[in-house]
């Protein structure tokens, strides 16, 4: 067999980066030549309450990631220099990554020297037994993540200081998950004793080390002094509230008892504290990969007829609404299945083409009513189901029935919490529900599994089955071609959104972060769970 | 007396019977399903197969009755089993919360009583005067306020105050600690939360001594004691005022056990890590063991504090004493 060996650097495609940095606004650039300053105690906001675990290979709450990823390192990860790229990953514990075998094999050489906060070595073993955690669980270990190493045959510790990943097939969707957030490097000691171990310890080789938790209420970490690199962290620790109510956050912000909270903020809270602190308030903005999502249930009549789920489509002036809906809601950009910011994602003349984005919205609904009236519910009434959260559920809901109230469909909208919104999707219990699928990291080939057949996606609440989705899928899944990769999406794309209008995206989410200005390093991402490791965070005070 | 006392701890377990059962049912009647919330959360996919094993992890996989004796066992030997949420024994849980809402419902009824009792009397003594007007505007707006709206604008207030006085907004730490570690912070974190419960809890509480007084008043016995020509201090205060807590108390006891687990939108406002938000949150997030537990507390506490309301009748009044 012939054996080819290519080295990756990822880090080195600037012409993608920059595509997804260009819909950043930063209200206040980072000046390049500000010297890093050492000290002080980060203060932030967690806006959740307590998260089940401090596990993040079993929870999928951002409470989790955001309280415990400093005390953690991954095997490779989003460029810290440069989160808003969705391409650019770099060695976090590794110092190189190759590729060989046609891409089925994938060799990462990890550092030497680095220790866990107990002072033990971080091996090869470690990070293999961590990854074989998350994409192997055994008997009785929760994994919420096994479906993204679907192509992962093998991992292996090949000596101290190298992990093998053995895939059953080369795909450009293994690098990214690899460096999805929620990925951490545990100790192998410690899982092999206990599997179950770090839902309620920390022990990582991450820039801070932990120095308590009060539950329910606040995370406490301190400088690791032995982190990998010397330079890094330049906090001296950092105290994270969980603080649920956004009015507390932001009169905390605003009191400087906290300098941010790294989730993000309404347009609302954004110009409450830029308007009472001025220039002592910084802003970073950036669409944000979560979507507001329509889900049509195909058991249901007459949703199981694609002329109506395309009418519901067809009748939303994506165009039209998203820069006034963007002012009161966390919603900013139209989008298909894809990320707006990925490589993978339709550009604009592209969604054109698509029903449901075409540019003449009068033209649009026209075609919605004739598909009702062909397929016999021009007087159709149901009832959307969506959860009872105010950010952007409630504000998409609403702007969703006058929109279809403009094609003369009577909606009334049922709100209900989440437990019972999950139930109801869960059960089929529903016509139509708004969702807002997000991911940890931007990994399209993984992302849009959700979407797939029920047979093959448990989490696709759309009820449906089809073959050529199915097949349109595979193929993306296994081309690792860009270009081909890119129109084998654009395919399932059109296919999903326009032909059978099994999925409906209105608006992609729209990330605001605001802070004090004493805060420097700070640089936003497209998720709010990449880049949490605060190594990079300084105070000018 | 002991008969009476005897009877009234008797009753106590049919009661916290009763109430396990009716939460235990009551839990389960409500859609949802905690591995959905928890997989779910993120947005982030998950399979079946995870569902099925999370389900397993925290055992409501098992039939509702193993799980119900299971619940009533543990109860018999105040085992409250751990936190299908979090995985953490439900004592502990329920343990560092405890110390907040407690501290802060004492807090908001030494508030109520300061006020409520001497504005009260006085109202009831200058009746429909300027003042008995005053005192019952002040006391309809408490009532008729919202917890948390006053909670909100006592937030703005003091940093509105403070920063057009010294340019910087401030306001109280929104990180507990306990009084034992640092009092002055810790004051300056929970007075704000009394005085807003406090102010509500006032208001009841003065209109009830208010309305009682001047029934008491009116009495026979009352008029014979300043017939006696005994001074009016001792009318008001031996007299009157003593006779007239009987339903105050009452009043002061039932929302001191509401206020334990109730304090829900004055403990988000704040962000104070108490039993109330403890109490939503397992709600939300289906958490069985947890919400049973924090049932069971409550009610404990209810009939706790109206067995100290029953007590303090008998002292109040020795009819009650002797019968």
């Amino acid at each position: 067999m012939r054996r080819r060996r290519r080295a990756l650097t990822y880090c080195c495609r600037p012409c993608l980066a920059l595509g997804t940095l260009a819909p950043l606004l930063l209200s206040q650039p980072l000046a390049a030549d500000e010297m890093p300053k050492r000290g002080g105690t980060l203060t932030y906001l967690i806006p959740a309450d307590a998260p089940p675990s401090f596990d993040a290979h079993k929870e999928s709450t951002f409470a989790t990631v955001h309280g415990f990823a400093p005390f953690y390192s991954q095997l490779i990860r989003i460029n810290p220099d440069n989160p808003a790229s969705t391409t650019d990953i770099v060695c976090d514990l590794c110092t190189g990554m190759a590729q060989t075998d046609g891409g089925t094999t994938w060799t990462f050489t990890l550092r030497q020297g680095v220790k866990f906060h107990d002072g033990t070595p971080l091996t090869a073993a470690d990070v293999a037994a961590s990854f074989n955690m998350i994409a192997f669980p055994p008997q009785g270990v929760l994994s919420p993540r096994v479906a993204s190493f679907l192509m992962v045959d093998k991992i292996e510790a090949t000596d101290p200081q190298t992990v093998v990943f053995r895939l059953k097939f080369p795909t450009a969707a293994f690098l990214p998950a690899t460096a999805s957030p929620f990925n951490w490097i545990y100790e192998k000691a410690i899982l092999d004793k206990d599997p179950h171990w770090y839902e309620k310890n920390v022990m990582g080789s991450g820039p801070f080390k932990f120095v308590g938790y009060e539950t329910g209420q606040s995370v406490k970490g301190e400088r690791n002094p032995d982190y990998y690199d010397p330079k890094l962290p330049y906090l001296d620790g950092f105290v994270a509230i969980y603080a649920d109510k956004e009015a507390t956050r932001v009169a905390a912000i605003r009191s400087d008892r906290a300098a941010l909270e790294l989730r993000g903020m309404p347009p609302s809270g954004r110009d409450e504290l830029t308007g009472a602190l001025g220039d002592q308030i910084a802003v970073q903005e950036g669409d944000w990969d979560v979507g507001s999502a329509v889900t049509v249930n195909h058991e249901k009549k007459p949703f199981d007829d694609v002329r109506v789920r395309r009418a519901l489509s067809l009748a939303v002036d994506r165009w039209g609404g998203a820069p006034p809906l963007s002012k009161i809601a966390i919603v900013q950009t139209v989008g298909g299945l894809v990320f707006p910011g990925s490589p993978l994602a339709a550009t604009k003349a592209e969604l054109e083409q698509m029903a449901g984005y075409w540019p003449d919205i009068e033209k649009s609904r026209a075609e919605a009513r004739r598909l009702l009236k062909e397929a016999g519910a021009e007087n159709l009434s149901f009832e959307l189901l969506n959860r009872n959260v105010d950010q952007p559920y409630k504000y998409v809901g609403t702007w969703l029935i006058d929109q279809w109230s403009k094609i003369g469909l009577r909606v009334t909208q049922k709100m209900v919490p989440t437990a019972l919104w999950f139930d109801s999707m869960r059960n089929g219990d529903f016509s139509v529900v708004v969702e807002a699928p997000g991911y940890g990291i931007v990994n399209p080939v993984i992302d849009i599994q959700k979407f797939l057949p029920a047979a093959l996606a448990g989490e696709n609440y759309a009820r449906y089955e089809d073959k050529h989705a199915v097949e349109l899928y595979e193929a993306l899944l296994h081309e690792t071609d860009p270009a081909k990769q890119r129109a084998a999406m654009r395919a399932f794309d059109i296919y999903m959104l326009d032909i059978q209008a099994h999925a409906m995206f209105v608006l992609w989410w729209h990330r605001i972060v605001p802070y004090r200005s004493y805060l420097k390093g700070f640089k936003i991402a497209p998720t709010h769970f990449i880049n949490m490791d605060l190594a990079r965070l300084w105070l000018d005070k | 007396m002991h008969r009476y006392l005897v009877s009234r701890v008797l009753l106590v377990f049919p009661t916290l019977l009763g109430a396990a059962a009716l939460v235990f049912i009551l839990m389960r009647l409500i859609p949802g399903d905690i591995c959905l919330v928890r997989l779910g959360s993120g947005g982030t996919s998950f399979s079946a197969a995870a569902l099925a094993a999370c389900h397993a992890e925290i055992g409501i996989d098992r039939p509702w009755w193993l799980q119900f004796l299971d619940f009533i066992w543990g109860l018999a030997r105040f085992d409250f089993g751990t936190s299908m949420w979090s995985g953490k024994p439900v004592i502990q849980e329920i343990a560092s919360r405890f110390p907040v809402s407690l501290e802060v419902a004492v807090m908001a009824t030494l508030i109520a009583i300061a006020i409520a009792i001497p504005l009260g009397t006085i109202s009831a003594l200058k009746q429909n005067t300027w003042i008995d007007l005053a005192v019952r505007t002040f006391s309809i707006a408490g009532i008729a306020t919202p917890s948390f709206w006053l909670g909100i604008m006592s937030i703005l207030l003091v940093l509105d105050l403070t920063q057009a006085i010294s340019g910087h907004p401030w306001m109280p730490s929104i990180d507990y600690v306990p009084l034992w570690k640092d009092p002055i912070r810790n004051l300056s974190i929970v007075m704000l939360p009394a005085i807003t419960v406090g102010y509500r809890y006032a208001a009841v509480s003065m209109r009830m001594t208010r309305s009682a007084m001047l029934e008491v008043l009116r009495e026979d016995y009352i008029r014979t004691a300043r017939a006696k020509g005994l001074l009016e201090k001792i009318v008001i205060n031996r007299h009157a005022l003593k006779n007239a807590l009987l339903p105050v108390v009452t009043v002061i006891g039932i929302e001191f056990a509401f206020l334990i687990g109730g304090l829900v939108v004055t403990e988000q406002v704040f962000n104070l890590n108490g039993i109330g938000r403890l109490m939503v949150l397992s709600v939300q997030n289906q958490d069985y063991t947890l919400t049973q537990a924090l049932v069971m507390l409550v009610v404990t506490i209810a009939i706790v504090s109206n067995m100290l309301v029953d007590l303090f009748y008998a002292w109040l009044d020795p009819r009650i004493r002797l019968a």
